[in-house]
């Protein structure tokens, strides 16, 4: 007795094979609608950003290049010189030397400061983790992303680097976009 | 004394024949580099993208820079090629597409200062026979470029180009052979006043000869979904795989230049050549314009139909040619042939 195997089989629905009269009346109708297709695409209109004139604007929480902040109302930098980033990198590429503050020198609001405060954006991944590991929210990850440059030590960013405002400012997405 | 090197109805002074000469190969050679640009602007936007737009302004002079480089390259041989064949082969293919453009009528007689002259190189007697023989030995340019480099990719491609050249070719004369019998002529001017005689284009009697003989230019012209002698996909460049510089830019311009002589003689095979729909007729110097529009609507056919259709397999480009295109031929050369004996 063969088995049944009831109404779990799908029944298969094929094209009609190729080949013959028919085959080619159907490509000529399959060609003719291919040619359709192409031409919508030209109705389209190309979806090309067309890089450096026009950039992709990125995202609030988009992970750029660091910047180093200072607090507003005073002037003073926000960053201690823990070296708690340091620690934090993966890549190891943040080199951070602590000074004292003095009365007549102060540069931070704490006890100490960051003397030397240099990135090595050459080896950075851009994960993130000093954003995470800093205390004081005095490291943070901007939107810059136009990094590239011509010797590998320009990519080694000071703290006067860092602290500066970004020369040209990456596009960010408005709310909501 | 004059020569008489076809049969027209008149001969013109040797100076006019030289200076129409010169035109028509000054302007057919204008026509490709904006073919080659038309190509790739095309091909971006039915590809959703813009294609050259940074050399010059929209890109108009990319042909310009793709010429410079490539005439500014190392002509390179390889070791194993044969020098004399490997140089000769891409003149060939320029020469007997170049040779082709004379046989193209841009309109009828008219009168130049005071002369008598015809707007085409030569109004031959046998044109569509020119036209054939000059496209089989443009053929030879592919084969013996392919067999002089010495390469497997460049001989595999010209035995390809070989195979299709005898396939297609067959079936492109055949579905010429009702046009031929419905205009009672061989000459490419004549056809195209049968047209204007009867107020009916051929493409409309003949659209099977139409759509056969289109589709052998695309195999002919070795253009996509035809163009298995080049292939990059599979054989690197095909025939042209070992041609650098100067040679593959002559190659190239071959290429294109085909694309507009096919789509030159498709027009004025079928299209009414210089004539215009609907009974219009306007003064004598817009014929040559007329012609040059239709090139140019036939060659955006060639490149949407490029940017449409994918390679086919060669044994579907076999049993396409053999078993589908050439029946369609004999059926219409023989439909029309009854139709032309009993009309």
């Amino acid at each position: 007795m063969t088995y049944d195997p009831g109404p779990d089989v799908v029944e298969v629905v094929r094209g009609p094979s190729p080949g013959g009269l028919g085959g080619a009346y159907r490509a000529f109708g399959e060609t003719l609608r291919g040619l359709k297709t192409t031409m919508s695409r030209v109705v389209e209109g190309p979806t090309t950003i067309q890089y450096p004139e026009e950039k992709v604007a990125v995202y609030p929480r988009f992970r750029g290049r660091h910047r180093l902040h200072r607090f507003e109302d005073t002037g003073l930098e926000k960053c201690v010189g823990c070296s708690l980033c340091a620690a934090a990198c993966p890549a190891d590429c943040i080199r951070v030397v602590a000074a004292e503050n003095t009365p007549d020198h102060r540069v931070s609001a704490g006890e100490r400061y960051a003397a030397v405060y240099e990135i090595n954006l050459s080896r950075c991944i851009f994960c993130g983790y000093c954003e995470v590991a800093c205390p004081f929210d005095a490291i943070t990850m901007g939107h810059d992303f136009e990094m590239s440059d011509y010797h590998r030590s320009d990519l080694i960013f000071t703290k006067e680097m860092l602290l500066a405002e970004p020369l040209e400012r990456a596009p960010l997405r408005a709310e909501g976009e | 004394m004059t020569t008489v090197y076809a049969e027209v109805g008149f001969y013109e002074p040797v100076w006019i024949q030289i200076l129409k000469a010169l035109v028509i190969f000054a302007v057919g050679l204008q026509i490709v580099p904006i073919v080659l640009l038309a190509e790739r602007k095309l091909l971006g936007r039915f590809q959703n993208r813009y294609g050259p737009n940074r050399v010059g302004p929209f890109g108009a002079m990319q042909p310009l820079a793709d010429i410079g480089k490539l005439l500014w390259k190392e002509e390179f041989r390889p070791r194993t090629s044969i020098q004399f064949l490997f140089v000769l082969a891409p003149i060939i293919s320029i020469i007997t597409a170049t040779a082709t453009l004379a046989a193209v009528p841009f309109g009828n007689v008219v009168d130049i200062f005071g002369e008598p002259v015809g707007l085409y190189g030569v109004d031959l007697n046998i044109g569509i026979l020119y036209v054939f023989a000059f496209g089989a030995i443009a053929f030879y340019g592919i084969v013996l470029g392919g067999w002089a480099s010495g390469s497997k990719y460049s001989f595999l491609g010209a035995m390809r180009g070989a195979a299709q050249l005898i396939s297609y070719e067959v079936a492109g004369g055949l579905a010429v052979v009702g046009v031929v019998m419905m205009a009672g002529t061989l000459s490419l001017t004549e056809i195209v006043e049968a047209q204007a005689a009867d107020g009916l284009w051929f493409v409309i009697p003949q659209f099977v000869g139409f759509l056969v003989f289109l589709t052998a230019g695309f195999a002919e012209t070795n253009r996509a979904p035809f163009d298995l002698p080049e292939a990059d996909a599979e054989l690197v460049g095909g025939y042209n795989t070992e041609y650098g510089g100067g040679g593959f830019a002559t190659y190239f311009m071959a290429e294109y230049l085909n694309i507009v002589v096919i789509s030159a003689i498709t027009a004025t095979l079928f299209l009414g050549g210089w004539l215009l729909p609907f009974g219009i007729d306007p003064p004598t110097w817009v014929d040559p314009l007329v012609v040059i529009a239709k090139i140019g609507a036939l060659s955006f056919f060639f490149i949407w139909i490029r940017a449409t259709l994918p390679r086919l397999r060669y044994d579907q480009l076999m049993s396409f040619g053999w078993k589908i295109l050439l029946p369609l031929a004999t059926i219409n050369t023989l439909v029309t042939a009854i139709l032309v004996v009993v009309w």
